[in-house]
C-alpha cells in the first residue's frame, strides 16, 4: 500500500475512534444528574461555538456574512421551514454583494 | 375509590400514549438531512477542486471523503500535504480537529433508543458530524431511532461523496458569486435549528449565548492566539455546557 493510502486510513481512524467510543460506551451508563445535564446541554454550547465567530469569515467578507446571518436569524425567529432559513441566508449574502 | 383511581390512571395512560411520539423512520431521517446535504454539496465540490489543483491523486481524494467524512480536517489535510508536512503531523492535526465529536457522540448516544445494539451504535457514530449531530440533537422527539439516524447520516454522507466526485471530475464549481454566497449555508442551517430552541427555553438561550461569548473571547483575546480551532470549540463547549449544568439544575425545560 502506498503511504498516501496509509495516511488516509490513519486520518480516518483518528476521526472515527473519538466518534465511536462515547457512542458505544455511554449509551446505557447511569450517570450523576450533573453529568446528565452537562451532556444534555452540549448541543447548544457546541452550536453556539460553531456559529460564532466562524460565520463572519464564511463568505469572504464580514459585512455580507452579517447580512446573510441576520436574514437567517430573522427567518428562524419566525420559525419558517429550515430550508427557507438556509436559502434566505444565501440570498441575503448574494443581495448584499450585488447591491453594496 | 379504588375504581376512581384506576380510571384516572387509565386516562393518564391514554393521554401519555397519545402524546408519545411515533417512532422516527429512515425516511424521516433522510428528509431531515436534506438541508445538510444541500449545504455539503458546494463544500465537497470545492474540496474536490482544491485537492485536484493541489496535485493530490484522485483516488486519494475519493478515499478521504469516504473514510474520513469530516470537512474541516480534509481541507486541512490537503493543505498540509501540499505544504509537504510530515504525515504524522497531518494525522495528529486531524485528531485534534475532530476530537470535538467525542463530546457530541457522548451527548447524542443518550438520545438513541434504549436497547440499540452496540454494532448499530458503532456504525451510526461514523456519520456524526457537526451538522448531522445538530439536526439530530435538536429534534423535538426525545428518543431517536437507529433508522432515523441512518437516514440522516446516509444522505449527508452521499452528498459529501457525490460533491467530491463532481469537484474532481467536472473540474469546475458553481459560478463565483453563488459559491461565495453558499459559504453561509451551513451556518444558516445552524441558526435555523438553534433560534427556535432559544425562543422556547431560557437555558438554551443562556448556554448558546455563553458559548458565543467564550468562543469569541478565545479567538480574539491575544493570549489565546496560538489555540487551534479544534481546541477552541472543545474548550468552549465544555465550559458553556458545564456552566449551564450549574446554573440550571432543572435541565433544559426550565
Amino acid at each position: 500500500m502506498d503511504s498516501l493510502v496509509l495516511l488516509v486510513l490513519a486520518m480516518g481512524a483518528v476521526t472515527y475512534i473519538p466518534r465511536m467510543l462515547p457512542m458505544v460506551l455511554l449509551q446505557n451508563l447511569k450517570l450523576p444528574a450533573f453529568l446528565n445535564r452537562f451532556l444534555e446541554f452540549i448541543p447548544f454550547a457546541a452550536i453556539g461555538a460553531l456559529i460564532f465567530p466562524g460565520i463572519l469569515s464564511s463568505t469572504g467578507d464580514t459585512a455580507s456574512a452579517v447580512a446573510g446571518g441576520a436574514v437567517s436569524a430573522m427567518l428562524a425567529y419566525l420559525q419558517l421551514n429550515l430550508m427557507l432559513v438556509v436559502l434566505g441566508g444565501i440570498a441575503g449574502v448574494l443581495a448584499w454583494n450585488l447591491l453594496m | 375509590m379504588r375504581n376512581g383511581t384506576s380510571e384516572t390512571n387509565i386516562t393518564a395512560l391514554q393521554k401519555a400514549s397519545s402524546t408519545v411520539q411515533e417512532r422516527l423512520t429512515f425516511a424521516n431521517g433522510a428528509a431531515a438531512g436534506v438541508p445538510v446535504a444541500v449545504g455539503y454539496l458546494p463544500i465537497a465540490v470545492t474540496f474536490g477542486l482544491l485537492a485536484k489543483s493541489s496535485g493530490v491523486p484522485d483516488y486519494i481524494t475519493i478515499m478521504m471523503s469516504f473514510f474520513i467524512f469530516a470537512g474541516a480536517s480534509q481541507f486541512v489535510g490537503v493543505n498540509l500535504l501540499a505544504l509537504g508536512a510530515a504525515h504524522w503531523e497531518i494525522v495528529f492535526t486531524t485528531f485534534i480537529i475532530n476530537l470535538r465529536h467525542f463530546l457530541m457522540t457522548a451527548s447524542l448516544t443518550r438520545r438513541v433508543e434504549e436497547g440499540t445494539a452496540k454494532k448499530w451504535l458503532a456504525l451510526l457514530s461514523f456519520g456524526v458530524t457537526d451538522e448531522t449531530f445538530t439536526v439530530a440533537s435538536l429534534r423535538r422527539e426525545r428518543e431517536l431511532s437507529p433508522a432515523f439516524l441512518l437516514g440522516l447520516n446516509l444522505i449527508a454522507f452521499s452528498a459529501w461523496n457525490a460533491g467530491t466526485w463532481a469537484g474532481i471530475f467536472l473540474g469546475s464549481g458553481l459560478p463565483e458569486a453563488i459559491q461565495t454566497s453558499m459559504g453561509i449555508a451551513l451556518y444558516a442551517m445552524f441558526i435555523g435549528l438553534l433560534v427556535p430552541s432559544m425562543k422556547k427555553s431560557r437555558p438554551v438561550l443562556v448556554i448558546s449565548l455563553l458559548a458565543v461569548g467564550i468562543h469569541s473571547f478565545l479567538q480574539w483575546f491575544p493570549l489565546f492566539e496560538g489555540l487551534s480551532a479544534g481546541w477552541g470549540i472543545i474548550i468552549t463547549t465544555i465550559l458553556a455546557a458545564a456552566a449551564g449544568a450549574v446554573i440550571f439544575p432543572g435541565g433544559g425545560k426550565a
